[in-house]
């Protein structure tokens, strides 16, 4: 018996070619593009949940998924950009059914599409709406995109100073275990927190990751190939993740950050519930970020997060474990290898093998990233038994 | 001052708002379809997907969502104006946008009343935002 398809193409677009797109930019190709593949297919934008893109020249050369989804109008689920040169429209195709497959999403756009302009010299590294909307205000970096998440915290829900700063604080003692963090030997009370400098009021200096060099890498196999591998397995038993805007000031209402989203995504995937997490490592390239995930996770209830951290302990042996090896706060960021170190040290958790800061019974770990101001999340579920 | 500022990097999409700004006018693209405001200038509805959309005057009133006090700017050239506020302000009309907040730290407020303040920062006229006046 012949094996049955399992994903089908419902619709397509073909812009008419023309020399020069005089009037336009890639964006609004792209989205006029995928307009008229969703009026071929037959359906709504809002059964869209999926998205394959190629690399956009000249207008904006990182996070490529979200501003193209904030530009469109969509909130996908899963989202990438393909960049295979030629090959990059077909290589969508099978990527689209596999992230179908894996139960990522339902429907899933590719889309490429270029602007051509006579003289087309002009190449500046950003020509996105962040670029023509936020900067020219005086709010460039992510700095000012998180102080601007936090005081909205503050004001909606009444959260104080002292507790962002316990956020910080116990990222800086569980880096006490942690020989290889950038401020191992440093630790940090909740008033030298309060203490250091306001770089973006209300964001204080020690809030913030220190920016460092270093690198890591992961290697993912079968399942049956991890069997016979020379470490115990890691398995990745449910993953979410959720994508909502690119500019902080097309933020959804707090309540309906994505991490609301992919992090239940990826608990359910996981059949499992966020009391049989023994280990949280948490994306915390602020403090902010991590007020609003622990709330997402469903560990306190929304805006509440200062109490749960004034209530309970966050070391290896305590209540909740939450990034061991210091978080990002206390082990540095290298850039996009920052978000790597939440996984690796729950690879190290879940392998036994963390020495002096090992969680007991570590079986299952709640692993989490997010990119641009809490527009791009993911979310994982990793445990030690298949 | 060595660095210039950066001016917004007007498209042939977003035209209509900038060459609003310079008249002193606040315009909003409004969708002919679902009748909803929006906010960055687009070629389609962000919310039905329809591509017919007006440019109206809109009223450049709006309530502040929430803002920060710079003390260290992302970019070198906005350094020496330092400290200043930015914030984002809920439109009248629906739409959220960033801007330049001219209000003194200890007179801000969480959802204060806000309105446009057109000012000139290098060459380009910006859409700032102020108090808004009390109306008697």
């Amino acid at each position: 018996m012949a094996t049955q398809a399992q994903s089908a193409i419902i619709g397509i677009s073909e812009l008419k070619p023309v020399r020069y797109s005089t009037g336009q930019t890639t964006l609004s190709l792209i989205a006029e593009s995928v307009r008229l593949a969703i009026q071929d297919a037959g359906i709504s934008k809002d059964d869209v949940d999926g998205l394959l893109v190629g690399p956009q020249v000249g207008e904006t050369p990182q996070h490529v998924p979200a501003t193209v989804s904030e530009y469109l109008g969509i909130d996908p689920t899963m989202s990438n950009t393909v960049d295979l040169g030629g090959a990059s429209g077909a290589g969508m195709i099978w990527r689209a059914s596999a992230a179908i497959q894996a139960g990522m999403c339902d429907t899933v756009v590719c889309v490429l599409a270029n602007k051509h302009e006579k003289g087309d010299s002009l190449r500046s590294p950003n020509r996105n709406p962040i670029r023509e909307f936020d900067v020219p205000f005086g709010a460039s970096g992510a700095n000012t995109s998180y102080a601007l998440l936090k005081r909205q915290h503050m004001e909606e829900y009444g959260s104080t100073q002292e507790d962002f700063a316990t956020i910080a604080y116990w990222a800086r003692k569980n880096a006490q275990l942690n020989p290889n963090a950038i401020f191992y030997n440093k630790p940090a009370e909740v008033e030298d927190i309060l203490a250091s400098p306001m770089i973006t009021d209300p964001l204080h200096l020690l809030e913030i990751v220190m920016p460092v060099a270093g690198g890591a890498a992961v290697v993912v196999t079968s399942a049956d190939k991890a069997a016979t591998g020379k470490h115990k397995p890691v398995y990745l038993k449910g993953a979410g993740e959720k994508i909502t805007h690119r500019a902080v000031s097309q933020a959804p209402a707090l309540e309906s950050l994505p991490f609301y989203s992919s992090i239940p995504r990826a608990l359910e995937q996981a059949e499992t519930n966020v009391e049989d997490i023994a280990l949280f490592s948490l994306y915390d390239c602020y403090t902010s970020v991590v007020a609003t995930t622990l709330e997402s996770a469903g560990l306190c209830k929304p805006g509440k997060f200062g109490e749960f951290v004034r209530n309970h302990t966050f070391g290896h042996n305590g209540d909740y474990p939450l990034n061991t090896h210091g978080g990002q706060l206390g082990f540095g960021q290298a850039d996009l290898a920052g978000g790597m170190s939440h996984v690796i040290e729950a690879v190290h958790q879940l392998r036994g093998e963390a020495g002096n800061r090992q969680v007991p019974n570590a079986r299952k770990a709640l692993v989490t990233g997010n990119g641009a101001t809490l527009s791009e999340t993911t979310a994982l579920v990793l445990g030690g038994e298949r | 001052m060595n660095i210039s500022l950066p001016g917004p990097t007007i498209t042939p999409i977003s035209e209509p708002f900038w060459e609003g700004i310079k008249a002193g006018e606040f315009r909003l693209q409004q969708c002919e379809q679902c009748e909803r405001s929006i906010f960055y200038p687009r070629a389609h509805c962000p919310h039905c997907f329809h591509n017919s959309l007006t440019w109206k005057r809109a009223s450049g009133k709006g309530k502040l969502k929430t803002w920060s006090v710079i003390h260290r700017a992302g970019h070198p050239a906005w350094q020496e104006l330092t400290p200043y506020v930015v914030g984002v302000v809920a439109l009248e009309e629906g739409p959220s946008l960033l801007t330049h907040v001219l209000i003194e730290e200890d007179e801000i407020a969480y959802n204060m009343n806000v309105e446009l303040n057109i000012r000139h920062i290098g060459p380009h006229p910006l859409p700032f935002f102020k108090k808004q006046e009390e109306t008697i």
